[in-house]
């Protein structure tokens, strides 16, 4: 063994640390891309509350679209003639505008790419590939309406049933 | 005469003038050639060209069309922003005051308005006119490349400046072409494959919230006014600079 080997015996070699900065930089690098991926993604918003009282069920007439929640909430709370009460997310299914309510013609049109839906949310007319949207409604303690816009469903044989539909909730003024 | 000679001589013999001034008038090739070299500016432009390069129909100046119009939005763009703030209670009515109330804004805006879309053309021409002459194929393959990164760029600044206004057009058009995003496979909720949800996937990042808002207006000015500019003003740095490397203007090699 050389007196230069001895010499060096036991310490990190040049290649060795500049293998380890390399690999910390590069470490540093990929932890810094990630952060700023998830800093696109915010965790707070300042939008209105995905879950939402939507009044009591007396509120609602039979065979009514009411609109009091389109603005605030994108929701339309219908109740049906047999007096079930469902909610509809006022968002079209085609590229997410905002259709609008004709009552005297009974459905829903969107102004975008002109579908046209029914009052259940079914397609009439016009692009969207898939019928509206209901969302999950139930009565908290006091008997008033909790819209979950989480939660929703538009397939028929699953939208007509709990938690899409509340089958006469009674107050059927 | 003299005193104008003399003092003509003072200044071009002063340190500052020299320091400023190099060379003289060149009269010889050489020369000529330094002042390209030696100019920060005129650097990005080739030193000799082949006369077939100057020829009008050979390229129809789209591509520097196109570049001038980039330099006509940068600087239209940059006096729009001393007028508009990119708030929701406010753009709108900045904009309206661009059109109404400052001096030269409507023009500004037209301007700045109308070169866009001729830029978007232009684009789209001199990939036709690249297209058509050939001039994609080896050695200038990957300059075709960068011609379709910049191509992209100039759309998504197109796009990005549509939302600014905040006006009914804008708000649903970028609502529209969002959701596109969200129908996006794997990384898009609405797509095939999706694992997202509505609160973190693709569109989530793009705009900042579930739906238009504050921070999708926000996300926008930005990306148009100083990200996108940034990656595109990179990238034609490269593309003029392969125009070059590769062999010079529209002629056959």
């Amino acid at each position: 063994m050389s007196t230069a080997d001895q010499h060096n015996a036991g310490r990190i070699g040049r290649r060795t640390l500049l293998g380890l900065g390399l690999s910390g930089l590069g470490v540093a690098a990929i932890a810094s891309a990630a952060a700023t991926v998830r800093f696109f993604f915010p965790k707070v918003l300042f939008e209105p509350p995905s879950v939402f009282v939507a009044g009591f069920p007396g509120d609602y007439r039979a065979g009514e679209v009411s609109e009091r929640f389109k603005e605030s909430n994108r929701v339309w709370v219908i109740k049906s003639r047999e007096g079930a009460l469902y909610a509809i997310e006022a968002n079209c299914t085609h590229l997410g505008c905002t259709p609008a309510w004709f009552a005297d013609e009974g459905n829903f049109k969107c102004p975008c790419h002109g579908t046209n839906f029914s009052v259940e949310g079914d397609v009439l007319a016009g692009p969207a590939p898939v019928p509206l949207y209901r969302l999950a409604i139930r009565l908290d303690g006091q008997g008033r309406l909790v819209i979950d816009k989480r939660i929703k469903e538009n397939r028929p044989d699953k939208r007509n049933r709990p938690p899409f539909v509340l089958p006469d909730a009674g107050g059927a003024a | 005469m003299n005193a104008v000679r003399a003092v003509v001589a003072l200044l071009t013999k002063s340190q500052l003038y020299r320091s400023l001034i190099r060379y003289g008038a060149p009269n010889d090739n050489r020369g000529r050639m330094l002042l390209i070299l030696n100019n920060v500016f005129l650097h990005l432009h080739p030193v000799k060209l082949h006369p077939m390069g100057l020829r009008i129909r050979h390229t129809f100046c789209l591509g520097g069309i196109t570049a001038f119009l980039f330099a006509i939005l940068t600087v239209t763009g940059v006096l729009l922003m001393f007028y508009y703030v990119p708030d929701t209670g406010r753009a709108y009515d900045d904009m309206k005051d661009l059109a109404f109330a400052v001096p030269f804004g409507m023009f500004l805006r037209n301007l700045h308005r109308w070169s866009a879309h001729a830029m978007v053309l232009t684009v789209i021409l001199h990939m036709a006119r690249v297209f058509f002459t050939g001039a994609y194929r080896p050695p200038r393959e990957f300059n075709w490349v960068v011609g379709v990164m910049l191509l992209v760029l100039t759309l998504l600044l197109s796009y990005t400046g549509y939302l600014l206004p905040w006006d009914q057009l804008a708000f649903w058009a970028v609502t529209v072409g969002t959701n596109m995003g969200a129908a996006a496979p794997v990384v898009g909720h609405n797509g095939p494959f999706a694992v997202a949800a509505v609160d973190n996937d693709i569109r989530f990042a793009l705009i900042g919230g579930t739906e238009i808002g504050q921070n999708a207006l926000l996300r926008f000015y930005v990306l148009h006014c100083v990200a996108l500019p940034l990656v595109a003003v990179v990238l034609m740095g490269v593309h003029f600079w392969r125009v070059r490397k590769d062999g010079g203007l529209a002629r056959p090699l």
